[in-house]
């Protein structure tokens, strides 16, 4: 199926310029917990990705079916059965990463980018761009969190994926790893460092006021 | 005692949004002015204490490994923990939708300045990561549970209107353009997170 410019819009646009986390400020949450190391922030941009574009499908299939008023239960309903099923997968296939994330895969289902992109896009769209709009989103999630995870661990323990990067005669000509990295605060703080980068270069998202 | 050390380690140890950072969407989104802020405050703090006990019932005469044993001895080996997330989220977003009918009856003033914001609070993470860190953490006692729910909701009050008041003097500094509104916001956050975690060496 050849992409037309509006279904590539719709894949292509959460990655930057409509960034659910960086410009929809939605998904922030789970971002910022999960992200001390490199392979749990992977796994759980994976997750999401699937959780998206299966849920928005699923909501897309059926919004003529659902009743408005009861419309953020029936969602929720969709999301906590596929978020069990893949906190089940993952507990089979990788155990430890699992318990890294420990509720954080639970709470997938209140990831803000589900019940928002499930209101502003599927319930109005059919399934393929439901699908498409599911992945960018979730892709667009995904790296601001791989990249998190990635400065965090190079520089809070000098490895990526668990192996060491940082040769150790960094380490005997005195450098240490920044222990600072490895704790919450710091998530939001290169989160912060990512919006300016990205509003600098796109001047338009600018806001006016403080 | 217990129950009131547990509250405060809540409050201020394991903070749900320095801590966890759980609920942030709509502690950036709604912290623009303080009273507003402590409007949402008061209703994650009131859907908390109500969600929390329910859940912890739920969790113990229901899904827990063998919790089902008070029907018979044959249901002793039921285990239908693979439900609870589905269990717990439906019965936040039912309690949700009650507290918003009542809100709306009975203050209206506040209804319509929360806005979009009250819906919003089923899905947001401190309410359902409450649920889930209760299931985790096996409180000896609905009490202490409730104790949990009470202090969580504290402490993201708390966060939120502070937030909200230095975001409201804010307004007259000069930040970078880059950084205005939201990147700013989460400097804040992060700072305030800091401050937050000299709180993390005391035993009460």
């Amino acid at each position: 199926m050849a992409l037309n410019s509006k279904t590539k819009a719709v894949l292509l646009g959460p990655l930057s310029k409509n960034n659910p986390i960086l410009v929809q400020v939605l998904g922030i949450c789970s971002a910022l917990a999960v992200t001390s190391k490199l392979e749990p922030s992977l796994v759980m941009a994976i997750a999401v990705v699937i959780v998206t574009s299966f849920s928005n499908v699923i909501i897309s299939l059926l919004r003529k079916t659902i009743p408005n008023r009861i419309r953020i239960i029936v969602q929720l309903v969709v999301v906590a059965s596929l978020v069990t099923i893949v906190s089940e997968v993952l507990k089979a296939y990788s155990y430890d990463v699992n318990k890294q994330l420990s509720v954080f895969v639970g709470l997938i289902v209140t990831n803000c980018i589900l019940m928002g992109r499930l209101e502003a896009f599927a319930l109005g769209n059919g399934p393929w761009p439901s699908f498409l709009d599911g992945i960018g989103n979730g892709l667009g999630y995904g790296w601001i969190l791989v990249v998190t995870g990635f400065f965090r661990e190079l520089l809070g323990s000098g490895e990526l994926m668990g192996h060491q990067v940082i040769p150790q005669a960094f380490y005997d000509a005195g450098y240490e790893n920044n222990g600072l990295m490895m704790l919450a605060p710091m998530a939001v703080l290169i989160v912060a460092c990512i919006i300016w980068v990205h509003r600098s270069k796109n001047k338009d998202l600018q806001e006016e006021t403080n | 005692m217990d129950a009131i050390s547990l509250i405060v380690r809540s409050i201020f140890v394991d903070n749900m949004v320095f801590a966890y950072f759980l609920g942030m969407c709509s502690f950036l989104a709604v912290s623009k002015n303080v009273k507003t802020a402590l409007g949402l405050g008061l209703a994650v703090t009131l859907v908390l204490v109500i969600t929390l006990p329910v859940n912890y019932l739920l969790e113990n005469y229901v899904l827990k490994a063998g919790a089902l044993e008070w029907l018979g001895p044959q249901f002793a080996n039921v285990d239908l923990s693979v439900f609870s997330l589905l269990i717990f989220i439906a019965v936040i977003a039912a309690i949700v939708q009650l507290v918003e009918m009542v809100i709306e009856r009975f203050s209206p003033a506040l209804y319509s300045s929360l806005g979009i914001f009250l819906p919003l609070i089923a899905v947001n993470c401190a309410i359902l990561g409450g649920s889930l860190f209760m299931q985790q953490r096996e409180f000896a006692n609905i009490g202490m549970a409730t104790a949990y729910a009470f202090g969580s909701g504290i402490g993201w009050l708390l966060a939120i209107v502070g937030m909200a008041a230095i975001r409201e003097k804010l307004e007259y500094s000069d930040v970078p353009k880059p950084l205005k509104g939201l990147g700013i916001t989460f400097i804040v956050t992060a700072l305030m997170a800091i401050g937050f975690m000299s709180f993390s060496g005391i035993s009460i």
